[in-house]
């Protein structure tokens, strides 16, 4: 028991309820939606620390024991996750004030922030699968709000796609619980585990397994369910995209990984070789996407992709190396992706396009963007002092390990091609002859503040990678070993 | 009971994937609600129908019926309400802005402004 861990929840949520009665202040909102991220992250820092001193924290919600009620687990993999998310909403808060109009601050835009985060760090904490879904809805509701916020008309066209195809997964997600709890008449993970242990995963469980995969495979964007991504986050200004690009898609790999490592573990040679496989073709096509467009949102829009796929991949692998690797990369994309799309909406911001064709010289008139631009790409591709590299290091290691080799060379080839993908814009973009119309004078100064926080926090991250493996190795023990969960669940 | 209840469920869903693949936003927004009516069915005869009281301890009866998947259907038919309306009136607006419900014109990945 210990209350600390539903302060994560509790403050985005407040925040955004107090934040709705001030929508015509937009000073006292900026305010207050600050020192509210601010105090999450500290809160989350608390979380992380109390969990590695005195292990898998658990909220038992009204006192309910489990698997009764609904109870909220912060392991270190969930702690760390929402540390970062805290992270990446303070720094995208920070981003916002410099960067969207008034009209979007009046209607609601820092409440639906807010309950963004509220949504993600919920979806993290919750060890209540029916939960998990609630946590999604608030989560993607924001999402939808944040989305068409400005309704311009590209925005109205690309959110009726995006709202459609979530309509559908949630229907979906209904669906596999509805099945899963016919199965085993539980809803509780930790005891679904158990439950699911002791029957053994029958034919019926592998098929709600894979139904799992293709509800969260449709949050996540993997292989065959990205189809939807490309164009829905280009249309929504560069702040909502960093925060799309950097939760919303790590929230389906974060359930993904919660989901095969402890609840359908027990078949690794029917689901693990198909996710290994769809992470594969989740890389492929990530890159083809990310070396084909001259769009440097679209560039960065297809990176998200291939870091699902990396990611995934270390979970199909299953191995201790592998899962460690994950765990890396997946925190460090979410802190890079970040910076990558502030760094691409400050672009937008000084040369008024995204098309890399229009716009040459910016490192003439703009070096210290240049030089992030130059960091952050260095970092997303996994370049060794930076922080993307013992992540991809971990992973392919695990995946040799698990005899995955061709696998495991896609992921390196797929660093080559990142790294191009990322260069092109940094050659075409900011060397050449300085184009003159192009690029305003003006220099975006509080745009550039959140990017340098990002960029710190992912070289402290590569060079500190001593001081960061006890927390890493922490999250990747429970997620290999399910019966640390459930012991610290329904304290058998 | 519960084999008639899952062909029923199943023809909702044939009929709703039939009108989300149509071009008429409205008909793919017809479509979402026959999917969540499914779902919502699916959820209530998973949970099994077996008969008993309805869940209220003034009944006093030897069984009840399972009172879980009732309060998971009430949490789901909310959550589609909001989203439901939502995309209606999203839909509304795109009309007046768009000047068109068909998804055929509503094409366009590659265009950035």
């Amino acid at each position: 028991m210990n209350n600390l861990i539903i302060l994560p929840i509790v403050i985005p949520l407040l925040m955004g309820i107090i934040l709705v009665f001030f929508n015509r202040n937009i000073k006292i909102q900026k305010w207050l939606s600050a020192i509210a991220s601010l105090a999450s992250v500290i809160v989350a820092g608390i979380i992380v620390q109390t969990v590695h001193t005195n292990g898998i924290q658990t909220l038992e919600i009204g006192n309910w024991v489990p698997p009764y009620g609904i109870v909220l687990v912060a392991d270190m993999y969930a702690s760390l996750l929402v540390l970062t998310t805290a992270i990446i909403g303070f720094t995208s808060l920070l981003f916002a004030f410099s960067s969207t109009t008034a009209e979007r601050e009046k209607f609601y835009f820092y409440p639906g922030v807010q309950f963004l985060l509220l949504g993600v760090t919920g979806a993290f904490l919750t060890g209540d699968i029916f939960n998990l879904f609630v946590f999604f809805e608030v989560m993607l509701m924001s999402s939808y709000m944040l989305i068409v916020l400005g309704s311009s008309k590209n925005q109205l066209r690309e959110s009726i796609k995006y709202i459609l195809v979530n309509v559908i997964s949630s229907a979906l997600f209904v669906i596999a619980v509805a099945y899963l709890y016919a199965l085993t008449g539980t809803l509780n993970m930790a005891d679904l585990s158990v439950r699911i242990a002791e029957m053994g995963q029958s034919g019926l469980l592998t098929v709600i397994a894979i139904l799992f995969l293709v509800i969260f495979g449709l949050k996540g964007a993997i292989f065959p369910l990205y189809f939807w991504l490309p164009g829905s986050y280009q249309a929504p200004p560069a702040v909502v995209t960093a925060l799309f690009g950097a939760l919303l898609t790590k929230v389906g790999v974060y359930s993904i990984t919660r989901v095969f490592t402890l609840i359908f573990y027990h078949e690794p040679t029917f689901t693990h070789e198909i996710l290994a496989w769809l992470s594969a073709l989740t890389i492929i096509f990530g890159v083809i996407g990310a070396i084909a467009y001259w769009d440097i949102k679209k560039i960065v829009i297809y990176n998200i992709i291939t870091a699902v796929g990396v990611i995934l991949f270390g979970v199909a692998a299953n191995t201790p190396n592998a899962i460690e690797g994950s765990v890396y990369y997946l925190v460090h994309d979410m802190i890079i992706k970040g910076a990558l799309f502030f760094l691409v909406g400050a672009i937008v911001a000084i040369t008024g396009t995204s098309n890399l064709r229009k716009f040459s010289g910016l490192i003439a008139s703009h070096p210290l963007l240049g030089w992030m631009f130059f960091i952050a790409a260095l970092a997303l591709a996994g370049i060794p002092p930076l922080s993307g590299f013992v992540g991809k290091l971990k992973i392919v290691q695990g995946g040799f390990e698990a005899g995955e080799y061709t696998i495991a060379f896609v992921v390196l080839l797929s660093s080559l091609l990142v790294l191009y993908s990322v260069m092109k814009i940094f050659i075409h973009g900011f060397w050449g002859e300085p184009n003159k119309e192009a690029i305003a004078q003006t220099s975006p100064k509080g745009l550039l503040f959140p990017i340098a926080i990002l960029l710190a926090l992912s070289i402290a991250y590569g060079f500190g990678v001593e001081f960061l493996s006890p927390y890493i190795s922490q999250a990747a023990d429970t997620l290999l070993d399910p019966s640390i969960y459930i012991q610290a669940v329904l304290k058998e | 009971m519960e084999i008639l209840m899952s062909v029923v469920v199943g023809i909702l869903f044939s009929a709703a994937v039939y009108l989300m693949l149509s071009k008429s936003l409205l008909r793919i927004i017809i479509g979402t609600g026959l999917l969540s009516h499914g779902a919502h069915l699916l959820i209530l005869t998973m949970g099994g129908l077996k008969k008993g009281a309805a869940p209220l301890l003034g009944e006093h009866a030897e069984v009840y019926v399972d009172p879980l998947p009732q309060a998971l259907i009430l949490t789901a038919i909310v959550i589609s309400f909001g989203v439901t309306s939502f995309f209606l009136v999203l839909a509304y607006r795109s009309y007046q802005e768009l000047g068109t419900d068909d998804m055929d014109q509503l094409r366009g990945n590659d265009q950035y402004e």
